[in-house]
């Protein structure tokens, strides 16, 4: 379903994608890991049209996100890391408008948007103002919209990020039905090691742009010697996922990275 | 096409939902009407040149259309720094659908602001030759309404942030407005100047407005319409490829 090989990104000097390839079986669900800054962002946009790659091929349901956007554009649904909602519409006019740019007929619609509102608990505030929700609603809402044409391949960057427990089990089930049902390929970026052992049939852990390893969740365990992807983590990176949290250490990274290849 | 209408219809929506914006705009028409329009009324008379309101009026209904929608048009910025940005150039739709329905929305709502500044004139005196041309008129604020609604998606698609806006204020829409036929007849102006507002497409606007509303004018309707609907064109055609050129 997605093909990508040597594929990197370049912003300036820093190399935030670094030769990077990996496959993505048709109805799987796959796990991009890594911590903040790793490129996974970067990877998502490239592979969705909105950013043209230094270099290296990607191929998006057989059709190249570069050359073909179009064709690429109909296949995947896409829940970005940072919201990207109109915030003075309502919930109800926002799925709407994603309606009809996807050209679902409007009898459909209308149907689909009520299922999916009801799915994320907001049927009820439909009629309200973006802007008022709450982080987790805009979340919500988000993933309701990406639903509603029906994507072939879902993109989902960082989705959980902000949500309580509860809703994000919720949203995982659902996917998981959605994946199971009617065969959606599930492409999801998360710096949960146990969201990513959990629910991927696959895995790639990035690091600095660079991944690091590929796999099933227990074959990596299995090959780093450790007792979770957590561990196997630390041993393929030699530091812990957590400590690149926060935007401040990402950029003292940066520095690092940055000294080491001079 | 309902690609289209369906992000009209999303700057519309905005629009409206926003009084400051209904009532923004609307500001700086009436002080100019007002400091301007009676201030120098007298000494206009006085040169000869017979009543500064109707000379000034067609002036003042371009200056909400011109902001209204180049500020529109710049909301690529906003919606780039919101997110919303993503979510239309991600859709399998082509980049002049997108520029089209952001376009016309702009130009809606500039249009409309332009005919409330219209209304507001009527009602301080300003007095319009022929009732006939009126739809005319509005037909010309149009016109310039897309354009400039144009020409702001066109720039802003090459700014990152909003500090670029202010520079686009300072730097092109107060230039445009002061630069052209909005404030003062162009008998006696320096020869430069003169060459500089007969190259500002705005001056075919409001050229076109008065055409339409009180005669005096400069190039005649046809010119003037002629002119603004290749720049329109040209505009566009612009507008598009900068739009399909941002990365995020
Ligand atoms: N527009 C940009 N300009 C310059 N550098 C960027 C830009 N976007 C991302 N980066 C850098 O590229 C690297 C990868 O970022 P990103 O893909 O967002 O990582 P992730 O999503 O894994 O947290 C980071 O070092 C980040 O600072
Ligand atoms: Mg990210």
């Amino acid at each position: 379903m997605i093909k990508v090989s040597g594929l990197i990104k370049d912003y300036g000097t820093i190399r935030a994608v670094d030769n990077v390839s990996f496959d993505v079986a048709k109805g799987s669900v796959f796990a991009f890991l890594g911590p903040n800054g790793a490129g996974k962002t970067t990877l998502i946009k490239m592979l969705t049209t909105i950013l043209r790659p230094t270099g290296g091929t990607m191929r998006v349901n057989g059709h190249d996100p570069v050359d073909d956007p179009d064709e690429v554009r109909r296949t995947f649904g896409i829940v970005f890391q940072d919201p990207s909602h109109d915030e003075q519409l309502t919930a109800y006019e926002n799925m709407d408008l994603h309606g009809v740019l996807y050209a679902v007929p409007s009898v459909e619609r209308k149907r689909k948007i009520r299922e999916l509102l009801e799915f994320v608990d907001l049927w009820g505030r439909q009629g309200d103002i973006v802007k008022n929700f709450s982080g987790g609603m805009k979340r919500r809402l988000e993933i309701a919209r990406a639903l509603l044409h029906e994507p072939r391949v879902l993109f989902l960057d960082e989705p959980t990020l902000g949500l309580d427990p509860q809703t994000r089990h919720h949203m995982w089930a659902y996917i998981k039905g959605l994946n199971k049902d009617k065969g959606v390929t599930i492409f999801f970026t998360t710096h949960y090691m146990d969201e990513a052992e959990r629910i991927a049939h696959d895995v790639a852990v990035i690091d600095h742009g660079k991944i690091v390893a590929r796999g099933a969740p227990v074959d990596i365990i299995k090959q780093t010697g450790s007792s979770s992807l957590e561990d196997a983590f630390i041993a393929l990176t030699g530091h812990d996922i957590r400590e690149e949290e926060g935007t401040t250490s990402d950029r003292v990274r940066l520095k690092r990275a940055f000294w080491r290849r001079r | 096409m309902s690609v289209v209408f369906a992000l009209w219809l999303r700057q519309i929506k905005r629009h409206f939902r926003s009084r400051t914006r209904l009532i923004g705009s609307l500001g700086q028409p009436v002080l100019f009407l007002l400091a301007l329009g009676f201030g120098l009324g007298p000494m206009f008379r006085k040169a000869g040149e017979g009543d500064y309101l109707q000379f000034l009026a067609p002036g003042v209904i371009a200056m909400p259309i011109l902001f209204v929608a180049v500020f529109s048009g710049m909301e690529i910025i906003w919606d780039r720094q919101f997110g919303f940005l993503k979510e239309t150039l991600v859709a399998p739709v082509s980049r002049i659908q997108i520029v089209l329905g952001r376009v016309l929305g702009g130009a809606t709502v500039a249009w409309f602001q332009g005919c409330l500044v219209f209304l507001i004139c009527v009602i301080f005196g300003f007095r319009i030759n022929n009732i006939l041309f009126l739809p005319l008129a509005l037909g010309v604020m149009f016109l310039l309404a897309i354009f400039c609604s144009a020409m702001g998606t066109a720039v802003a698609s090459l700014l990152e942030d909003i500090q670029g806006f202010q520079m686009m204020m300072n730097f092109l829409v107060m230039p445009l407005f002061f630069l052209s036929n909005a404030l003062f007849p162009l008998k006696g102006v320096p020869p430069v100047l003169r060459v500089v507002i007969q190259l500002n497409p705005l001056s075919y606007g409001i050229d076109g407005l008065r055409c339409c509303l009180t005669g005096g004018m400069l190039h005649g309707l046809g010119v003037d319409m002629g002119v603004l609907l290749v720049l329109i064109t040209a505009m566009l055609a612009l507008c598009t490829w900068l739009f399909s050129l941002i990365q995020l």
